[in-house]
């Protein structure tokens, strides 16, 4: 191992990434769950409800962060399938097949916590308000990315298409932001972390946020290690078969 | 150049005397556009008001419903490969025939529908916007099709998946669509900035759909 390599490329061989990820992930896994446990701790007893939205507020602490990963979820797709298409990186597929299905479940998250959120304040479950149409174009995309994947059988080539789609997508995904926002807007605009959100607010949201990634690491990095013992399954059940083969037609002759 | 002329001219021959395919699309946005008043009752204050919204959908619906012809007749017969291989690059190829699929599909259905707009009891004053939008929209269907036409060739239920990975794509082109024909029909002065995002989408679908649809047809033609 040469020390000019970088992290990606040494982790670019399947056995030592899964050594490595077998080795942070039980802390990884630790460190979410004490995180959030923590965060909604501070949410129920500590940080005070909102002079408008009251104790409705604290959905908040889950919508949030679950909104920031479902876009951060497509992020790590896109930058995956560049890395498949354009470096051909062995683990850029596992890692883009294995963030599909845990990005469209944080969208969904955002989508229902938006929609229990939104029944108390604007009096319906669901309003057409840009935000929530663009997450919930997003999570279209998602389903896409899924099922297009799903409906190949040639799992080299669903990968190389999956990953055209998710570039095509999030080369469009601004443009349909932008479409829906001069469409309508209604949503409160985003507040990130400027100072209009409390000090006794945006900590449990941030250590709340903290936990939610740590979380979707976690899964990620199992999902990528599920992802790839299937692949070393069904390539030692080729082998076999192919071994039975031999014997077959020798055992012929 | 004078491949691309070539293929266009190729595509649209196909595409008249085929007949059909024309034919079909044209005939699915009629029956959808028929049947919405059956669902929505003979209201025709509603109708008017949601024309252009019932317009631009069954549009889409209707182009969709030709998208996975683009490619797969030639898939078929192997001249997909040789366009694969061919001296005009693939990304040209491409363009060549999502051109001819907006000629022979998107523009006769926006051509048709005034036409169904008389159906829905659309204000005639704003049939010359309606046309414009759809004229100034359909390219960024046909393009953004191609991409997947081109992502679906050899998927199972390609039909359906293809509907499902495209419509997203069509958001924008559907929102500037009937953003600018609502600025027509109270004269606000928006209607030329509208109309100019409109065309803005469909030149960037241009740019970019032919480069993606091209890359998945690489893949599945070597």
């Amino acid at each position: 191992m040469s020390p000019m390599q970088t992290l990606t490329q040494r982790l670019a061989n399947p056995t030592r990434f899964m050594a490595f990820s077998g080795a942070i992930l039980p802390w990884m896994a630790v460190a979410s769950a004490l995180l959030i446990a923590y965060a909604m701790y501070l949410v129920f007893f500590v940080a005070p409800p909102d002079y408008q939205q009251g104790e409705t507020v604290k959905i908040m602490y889950i919508h949030v962060p679950s909104a920031w990963l479902a876009l951060g979820g497509y992020a790590i797709i896109a930058l995956s399938s560049f890395g498949l298409l354009v470096f051909r990186h062995p683990l850029a597929d596992v890692s883009a097949k294995a963030a599909a299905p845990i990005g469209a479940a944080f969208t969904l998250a955002a989508l229902i916590t938006g929609a229990l959120w939104g029944k108390p304040m604007w009096g319906t479950y669901w309003v057409w308000d840009a935000r929530l149409t663009s997450m919930l174009m997003l999570f279209f995309l998602y389903l896409g990315l899924i099922a297009l994947r799903s409906s190949l059988e040639d799992e080299a080539l669903a990968s190389k298409l999956t990953a055209v789609l998710a570039l095509v997508g999030v080369s469009i995904l601004p443009i349909i932001k932008f479409s829906v926002d001069w469409w309508n807007t209604l949503h409160q605009p985003s507040t990130g972390f400027t100072s209009s959100v409390d000090a006794s607010m945006r900590t449990p949201l941030l250590i709340s946020a903290a936990g939610f990634l740590l979380l979707f690491i976690a899964l990620h990095l199992k999902a990528m290690q599920n992802e790839i013992m299937r692949r070393r399954v069904k390539a030692m059940r080729v082998a076999e078969v192919e071994r039975g083969d031999r014997l077959m037609s020798a055992g012929a002759e | 150049m004078s491949g691309f002329l070539a293929l266009l001219r190729r595509d649209l021959m196909l595409a008249v005397r085929e007949g059909s395919a024309l034919g079909t699309a044209l005939g699915f946005y009629l029956m959808v556009v028929a049947m919405l008043p059956l669902g929505l009752g003979p209201d025709l204050k509603l109708l008017s008001r949601i024309a252009p919204g019932v317009l631009w959908i069954a549009l889409l619906l209707a182009a969709l419903l030709s998208l996975p012809r683009m490619f797969e007749a030639d898939h078929e017969d192997g001249s997909l490969e040789v366009m694969a291989t061919a001296p005009l690059p693939l990304e040209l190829a491409v363009a060549a025939k999502a051109l001819a699929h907006w000629i022979s599909t998107g523009i006769p259905l926006a051509l048709m529908a005034p036409i169904l707009g008389l159906m829905l009891n659309l204000e005639l004053a704003l049939t010359p916007a309606l046309v414009a939008t759809m004229l100034a929209g359909t390219p960024a269907v046909s393009f953004l099709g191609s991409i997947g036409a081109a992502l679906t060739l050899k998927a199972r239920r390609g039909g359906l998946l293809l509907a499902l990975l495209v419509l997203p794509l069509y958001v924008p082109t559907l929102i500037f669509g009937i953003s600018t024909i609502g600025f027509a029909s109270v004269g606000q002065d928006g209607f030329a900035a509208s109309l100019l995002v409109l065309m803005a989408v469909s030149v960037a679908s241009i740019a970019v759909a032919p480069v993606a649809a091209a890359a998945a047809l690489r893949l599945q033609v070597s």
